[in-house]
């Protein structure tokens, strides 16, 4: 697999050690493996893992309701992901802990979180490539209410998703074999079919976290998905309502969304390309 | 085989403020766009003809604006400049309000200042660049006292 511009700086980003090939690389994994001599010896290194926690039934002895960060020392493996920190902790240290998850490999869009500092998906990072030599902080996405710990309240960010009308729209009859479409009409939109609805574009953006009446990137990515769809009829509808004093006009190019983005989708070039069909009307 | 009726999403406590169906906001983007191409080209050619050419800031003073707004291009120009820059630094700033502004009442307090704050200046400016007299003379014909130098000549 080949890495993009975008991982490579992610990677920069926290402090990992880039390759001739372009290949980010943790540096805890190499080090236990020289320490810990026994042959056949699976290495493991210790990580801190710094944790923002919140529990609104704090409040009922009084204490008042406050996040708070909470560190946690874990052993893991290379092979580890934030995920795995996560689920040690939770099923050897704390079993308060909470954070979605389901299917724990990158398709289901459940554990979104801000893991030092940048969204992604708890499933899809090694703790090794992220330098385990310093506390690794992990939060809840920005922007939408938390219930506890790591669990979002993710009812506006769907909301958003239900007021573009995220389903295929045609009229007349239905057509009585597959409607078809050629590899170019195709090409239009795949990009932003591979949405996942993880919420961390929408929760990384500047403009969400300031006021929440932002439809934010992820509705507006599923809504790219079917405005350039040949098959379906209802773009303009779309198109206007993403027209709105909270829609499309309210993206300032800050490109958090495609850096965020777990399926690589290029989230900020979807958002342009429905402003100039709103500009040109024209899809 | 009729596809099976889906409830509606259930209402929520989220509720965006809707808004009139206009296309306000798109053409304020494409304007913040055009003017920001057309403020790039007049504010340099105003600081390069203002810094550099000639004696550059050193030939700067009375004179120099009073010549300068002798000429009707560099009236327009300064005009252009004025109305541009204040329509887009203030739309820039209204959106900046829209971002942080949590109640309608803060909202709207600091929109009206902004609105009064562009209505000024740009009455002012406009004033300003069109009855600019760099050699007032009173009722008589006279030159006024304290008038430059080089009216005198
Ligand atoms: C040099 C030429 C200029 C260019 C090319 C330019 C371009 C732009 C553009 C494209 C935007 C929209 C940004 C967005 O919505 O993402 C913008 C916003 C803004 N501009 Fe300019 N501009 C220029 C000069 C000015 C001047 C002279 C002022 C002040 C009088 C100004 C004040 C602002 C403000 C306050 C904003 C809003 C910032 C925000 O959205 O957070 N600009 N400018
Ligand atoms: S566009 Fe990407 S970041 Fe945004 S919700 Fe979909 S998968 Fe998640
Ligand atoms: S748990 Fe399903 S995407 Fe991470």
């Amino acid at each position: 697999m080949s890495s993009t511009a975008r991982e490579k700086s992610a990677a920069k980003r926290n402090g990992e050690h880039v390759d001739e090939n372009g290949h980010a690389h943790g540096k805890a994994g190499e080090e236990a493996s020289s320490e810990n001599g026994e042959l056949g010896a699976i290495p493991s290194f210790d990580v801190v893992m710094r944790i923002r926690r919140y529990n609104a039934e704090d409040a009922e002895d009084g204490t008042p309701v406050e996040a708070r960060w909470e560190d946690f020392t874990v052993t893991l493996h290379g092979t580890d992901r934030v995920l795995d920190a996560l689920h040690k902790i939770k099923w050897e240290q704390d079993g308060s802990l909470s954070f979605r998850r389901s299917c724990a490999h990158g398709v289901c869009g459940s554990d979104a979180m801000r893991i030092n500092g940048v969204n992604r998906l708890a499933c899809k990072v090694l703790v090794k490539d992220i330098n385990p030599d310093k506390p690794i902080t992990v939060e809840p996405i920005k922007g939408l209410p938390v219930e506890k710990d790591l669990v979002v309240d993710m009812e506006p960010f769907f909301q958003s998703y239900r007021e573009v009308m995220p389903f295929l729209i045609t009229s007349g009859h239905q057509p009585t074999r597959e409607r078809k479409q050629s590899q170019e009409e195709r090409e239009r939109f795949d990009d932003t079919t591979k949405c996942i609805l993880c919420a961390a574009c929408t929760s990384s953006c500047p403009v969400f976290w300031t006021d929440g009446q932002y439809f934010g990137p992820a509705a507006i990515v599923n809504a790219h998905r079917f405005i350039f769809d040949s098959r379906d009829e209802g773009a303009d509808v779309r198109l206007e309502v993403l027209n709105d004093r909270e829609g499309v006009w309210r993206c300032r190019t800050t490109f958090n969304c495609s850096e965020a983005c777990p399926r690589g989708i290029q989230v900020t070039k979807a958002i342009h390309e429905v402003k100039r069909a709103l500009l040109t009307r024209t899809v | 085989m009729a596809a099976p009726l889906l409830e509606a999403p259930r209402s929520t406590p989220y509720r965006r403020s809707t808004s009139r169906r206009s296309n306000y906001e798109m053409y304020s983007w494409l304007f913040m766009r055009l003017s920001g191409a057309v403020l790039a080209v007049l504010v340099i050619g105003h600081l390069f003809v203002n810094l550099m050419v000639g004696d550059g800031i050193n030939g700067l003073d009375f004179g120099f604006v009073a010549g300068k707004w002798a000429s009707p291009f560099w009236q327009v120009w300064d005009l252009a400049m004025l109305w541009l820059a204040m329509i887009h630094g203030s739309n820039g700033v209204r959106t900046i309000i829209n971002d942080y502004t949590q109640r309608d009442t803060t909202r709207m307090v600091l929109k009206t200042l902004l609105a009064v704050a562009l209505v000024f200046t740009v009455v002012l400016g406009t004033l300003v660049i069109f009855t600019f007299e760099p050699c007032p003379v009173g009722p008589d014909g006279a030159l006024l006292t304290g008038a430059p130098s080089f009216c005198a000549g």
